[in-house]
C-alpha cells in the first residue's frame, strides 16, 4: 500500500489537469467510463428493485412511526421520539427516494410510480421546476462558472473567480438562513431571476411556476401545520377528558365540574397542536440543514476545480466526463451515512453517472479511483466534518474581497482514500 | 411515465374517505400507506393476486387471478394487458381471458403458453407462484361473441388460438346457450391440446355441441375447401376463428369467394419483431401528436433534433441521454437507441428523443 503524507502540498496554482489531457486521452477515458456505466446498467435487476422498495417502505414505516408518536407530542420523550423519526423519514423521501428517483435513475424498471417523469416529492420545491434546473442545468454545466448556477447558487461567492460584491459581506449570515430554509432557498433558486431579468424567461411561466411552488407550499403547511397538529389537539384532548370523566366516575371529583373538564381538555389540546407544529417545523429544519450540509459538501469543498466557459468549448464526452470528476467531491463515510445522504458522499460518481441507480455507487468507486490513478487524475474525497469545514472556511473568507484558490490535492495516489 | 395499470372501481364511500384524509400525506397517497398491509388495496392501480397456476398441455399454464376491487367485467373473447415484474422491470402483455364473464368467485383467468425466447410467458409459466402480485390493466378487443348469441356457431381455432374461443364457450355453457355449436380444433398431437380434456367434457355434455378435432401431425392442416365435409353448413353459420395468421388469412379469402365475409369474426395475435443491427435505425417519419408537426428522420440523426428542425417545440435537455428531460411517450412504432442499438418498441413506454431514432414510421406523444 502507499504511504500518504497528510496533505501532499502542493502549488496553490497547479493547473487544470483537464488542460494537460491530450484528445486521445480524453476519448479514452471516455470510453472507460462509458463502460463502468454499460456494465452496471446491464446488470440491474431484482436485486436494486427490491432496495429502492425496501427504502420507500422505510420511508412511509418512519413517517407513521414519527406522526403517531407525535399524536403524543405534550411528553418529552414522545416529541423528541416522534421528532427524530419524522426528520430520518423526511432525510430518505428527500435524498435517497426523491432526488434519484427523480434524476431517472430507476426509470430502467418500467414502474409507472417510481419514475422520473411521475414521482412527488415532501419538498416545497416542484418537480418539474427542480428536474430542470437540477438534472439539466447543474448536471450539464457542472462547476462552469456563470453556466452553472448551482456555483453558489447565485447569492454567495465560493469561487475567488467570482466578483467580489458588497452584499456578499452579509453572506456568513444568510448561509445559515439557507441551511435552515434550504429547500426554500431550492425553489426561489429554481424560479432563475437572470433568466426572469433577461426576459428569457415569460410572464406567463414564472406565474405558472409561482403557481406550482404556491400548492407545493399550501401542501406541506395544511399537512405539517394544520392537519397533523389538528389530530394531535385532538388525541391530548379526548385524553384528557377521558382521564377525568374516569376520575369523576370513579368519586375523585375534580375543581369546576363539566365545564372545567373542557376548559382543561381544550388547553390540553392547544398545547398538543402546538407541540406537533413545533415538532413538524423542526424535522423540516433538521432535513433542510443536512440536505444544504451534503449538497454543499459536493462541489464546494477546497479539492473541486471550477472551469469557465472557455475551457469547455468544443467539450466531447470524455471532457465532459473528466470535468464532472475534478468539479466533484465525495464525503468518507459508513453506510449508514451514505444511505441517509442519498449517496452523495459519492458525488463524484453520481457526477459521472447520473441516471445509474445510486445503491451502485459503492460498487463502481474502486473503478473510477482505478481510472484516476492510471491517468494521474484527482479523487476528490474526505470525511465529512473536513469538508463541511472547508465550504464554511471558503464561504467566510471569500465574504470578503481577493481570496485565492485554494491547494489541490494533485493525482490520486491509490490508498484507501 | 411507463405504462399503468387500470383505475379500479373503488366503493364511492372509501373513495371520499382516502379523499378527505389525503392533505394527511401529501404528496402520497393514503394509499401508498394501505399497500404496506396488503398490496391489493391500492386504488391507484388495479392490481390482481395469483390464486391458482394449473397446468395444461402444450407447456402453457392457467392462472386464476384474483382482482383486488371489484372486476369491471369483459366479453367473452376480449383479451387483458397483464404487467408483471421480471427481473425487476414491468413487462406488459395482452393475454385472451379464458374464463366467462360473472364467475361467481370474482376471478379472472388467462392461459399463457411459454414462448421460451420471451419475458414474460417463461416467467408466468415457470416462476410465478399463488400469491404473487400482477397488475392489471384495460380490457380490450373487438373479437368477441355477440349478445345474445348468434343461433348457429362456428369456432375455429388453432394451437393456443383455443383462449379467446375458450371464453366464449364457457361463457355459452353458463347461460346455457351451446344449442347448434360447432367447434374445429387443430393441434399436431392429441395430446397437445390445450383445454383437451374440457374441450371433450363440453362435447360430451351438450347435445348441441359437436367438436372436431384435426390433428396436424397425421392429417394435416385443416384447409378450407375441408370444411364443406366437416361443417357443411358452414355458410350459414356465424363464425369465430383465431389461431395463426396464415390460417386465418386463408378462412379470410374463402368466406370471400364462397361465403358471407360479414359472418366471419378474426382474432389475430402477430408479434412484432425488432431487426438487429448496429446504432443506426432505418429512419422514418415521426409524428409529434401535441403540435402534428411531422418530420422526416434518417437513421443516425436522433427524433429531438430532426423535430426541431422541422419546427417543433419540444422539451429537451442535456442531449446525451442523461437528464430524462427530453422523453415522450411512444404511441406507435419502434425506436433505436443510437447509443446501444437497442430497440424500444413498446407502446406507451417513456423514450428519450435525444438518443432514439425511428424505426419506420412513429408517433410521439410531444
Amino acid at each position: 500500500m502507499t504511504t500518504v503524507t497528510a496533505e501532499p502540498p502542493r502549488a496553490a496554482t497547479e493547473e487544470n489537469p483537464l488542460a494537460r489531457l491530450s484528445p486521445e486521452q480524453l476519448d479514452a477515458i471516455g470510453e472507460e467510463f462509458d463502460a463502468i456505466r454499460d456494465r452496471v446498467m446491464a446488470d440491474l435487476g431484482e436485486r436494486d428493485r427490491r432496495y429502492i422498495e425496501s427504502m420507500i417502505a422505510m420511508h412511509r414505516r418512519l413517517a407513521i412511526l414519527g406522526r403517531v408518536l407525535l399524536l403524543a407530542s405534550r411528553r418529552r420523550s414522545a416529541w423528541v421520539a416522534g421528532t427524530a423519526a419524522l426528520s430520518a423519514a423526511k432525510i430518505l423521501e428527500n435524498m435517497e427516494i426523491g432526488h434519484n428517483v427523480m434524476h431517472g435513475q430507476w426509470d430502467w424498471m418500467n414502474d409507472p410510480r417510481i419514475h422520473s417523469t411521475t414521482w412527488d416529492w415532501d419538498n416545497v420545491s416542484p418537480a418539474d421546476a427542480w428536474k430542470h434546473s437540477h438534472n439539466y442545468e447543474h448536471h450539464t454545466f457542472t462547476n462552469v462558472r456563470g453556466k452553472d448556477r448551482d456555483l453558489g447558487y447565485e447569492i454567495m461567492r465560493i469561487d475567488p473567480e467570482q466578483k467580489w460584491h458588497p452584499v456578499y459581506l452579509l453572506q456568513p449570515f444568510y448561509n445559515l438562513l439557507l441551511a435552515a430554509f434550504f429547500e426554500w432557498g431550492v425553489a426561489v433558486h429554481d424560479l432563475n431571476f437572470e433568466a426572469i431579468e433577461s426576459g428569457e424567461k415569460s410572464k406567463a411561466k414564472v406565474g405558472e411556476e409561482l403557481r406550482a411552488i404556491g400548492a407545493k407550499v399550501k401542501d406541506q403547511a395544511l399537512k405539517d401545520y394544520v392537519a397533523w397538529p389538528l389530530l394531535s389537539g385532538l388525541a391530548a384532548a379526548a385524553f384528557e377528558a377521558g382521564l377525568a370523566l374516569r376520575e369523576t366516575r370513579t368519586g375523585r371529583r375534580r375543581r369546576g365540574g363539566l365545564a372545567g373538564i373542557a376548559g382543561r381538555a381544550l388547553r390540553r389540546g392547544l398545547e398538543g397542536s402546538r407541540e406537533t407544529a413545533k415538532a413538524d417545523a423542526t424535522a423540516n429544519v433538521i432535513r433542510n440543514a443536512w440536505a444544504y450540509a451534503i449538497i454543499f459538501c459536493g462541489h464546494f469543498p477546497d479539492q473541486t476545480y471550477t472551469f469557465s466557459e472557455k475551457e469547455i468549448e468544443g467539450e466531447t464526452r470524455g471532457g465532459w466526463y473528466v470535468r464532472q470528476l475534478l468539479g466533484s467531491a465525495n464525503i468518507e463515510g459508513s453506510a449508514l451515512f451514505h444511505v441517509a445522504s442519498g449517496n452523495l458522499g459519492y458525488q463524484v460518481e453520481h457526477h459521472l453517472f447520473p441516471d445509474m441507480p445510486s445503491s451502485r455507487y459503492a460498487e463502481v468507486a474502486p473503478q473510477v479511483k482505478d481510472v484516476c490513478e492510471r491517468y494521474g487524475l484527482p479523487y476528490n474525497a474526505g470525511p465529512f466534518g473536513r469538508q463541511l469545514g472547508m465550504v464554511q472556511r471558503t464561504i467566510l473568507r471569500l465574504a470578503f474581497p481577493g481570496g485565492k484558490q485554494r491547494p489541490k490535492p494533485g493525482p490520486y495516489q491509490g490508498g484507501e482514500g | 411515465m411507463a405504462e399503468t395499470a387500470a383505475t379500479p372501481n373503488v366503493p364511492a364511500r372509501r373513495q371520499r374517505a382516502l379523499q378527505a384524509l389525503r392533505s394527511l400525506f401529501t404528496p402520497l397517497l393514503p394509499d401508498d400507506y394501505l399497500e404496506l398491509i396488503n398490496p391489493l388495496w391500492s386504488s391507484r392501480e388495479l392490481r390482481g393476486r395469483i390464486e391458482r397456476i394449473s397446468p395444461e398441455a402444450d407447456g402453457a399454464v392457467s392462472v386464476l387471478i384474483r382482482p383486488g376491487f371489484e372486476w369491471p367485467g369483459h366479453l367473452p373473447g376480449q383479451y387483458l394487458r397483464i404487467g408483471v415484474v421480471v427481473n425487476g422491470v414491468h413487462h406488459w402483455r395482452a393475454y385472451s381471458l379464458t374464463t366467462e364473464p360473472g364467475r361467481a368467485d370474482g376471478c379472472i383467468g388467462i392461459t399463457p403458453k411459454l414462448v421460451s425466447s420471451g419475458v414474460v410467458s417463461p416467467y408466468l409459466t415457470q416462476r410465478a407462484r399463488p400469491g404473487d402480485i400482477v397488475r392489471l390493466g384495460g380490457v380490450e378487443g373487438t373479437f368477441v361473441l355477440p349478445s345474445p348469441p348468434p343461433r348457429r356457431i362456428l369456432f375455429i381455432s388453432a394451437g393456443s388460438g383455443i383462449t379467446p374461443i375458450m371464453s366464449m364457450l364457457r361463457s355459452l355453457e353458463r347461460s346455457s346457450e351451446v344449442d347448434d355449436v360447432v367447434h374445429i380444433h387443430s393441434a399436431r398431437t392429441a395430446e397437445g391440446v390445450i383445454f383437451g380434456e374440457r374441450l371433450r367434457e363440453i362435447d360430451s355434455r351438450h347435445e348441441g355441441m359437436r367438436f372436431h378435432l384435426q390433428l396436424t401431425g397425421e392429417q394435416g392442416r385443416l384447409a378450407p375447401a375441408d370444411l364443406d365435409r366437416i361443417c357443411p353448413d358452414w355458410r350459414e353459420r356465424d363464425t369465430f376463428a383465431s389461431g395463426p395468421g396464415e390460417m386465418l388469412d386463408d378462412l379470410r379469402a374463402h368466406w370471400q369467394e364462397q361465403g358471407d365475409p360479414e359472418r366471419l369474426s378474426i382474432e389475430r395475435f402477430q408479434p412484432i419483431v425488432g431487426s438487429e443491427g448496429g446504432a443506426t435505425a432505418a429512419g422514418g417519419r415521426v409524428r409529434f401528436l401535441a403540435s402534428g408537426i411531422e418530420a422526416e428522420c434518417d437513421g443516425d440523426t436522433p427524433i429531438l433534433a430532426a423535430g426541431e428542425e422541422a419546427g417543433a417545440c419540444l422539451p429537451f435537455g442535456c442531449r446525451m441521454g442523461i437528464c430524462h428531460t427530453c422523453v415522450g411517450r411512444l404511441r406507435a412504432g419502434a425506436v433505436r437507441d443510437l447509443r446501444t442499438g437497442e430497440v424500444h418498441e413498446t407502446e406507451n413506454e417513456m423514450v428519450r428523443t435525444c438518443v432514439n431514432a425511428p424505426e419506420g414510421e412513429v408517433q410521439i406523444e410531444l
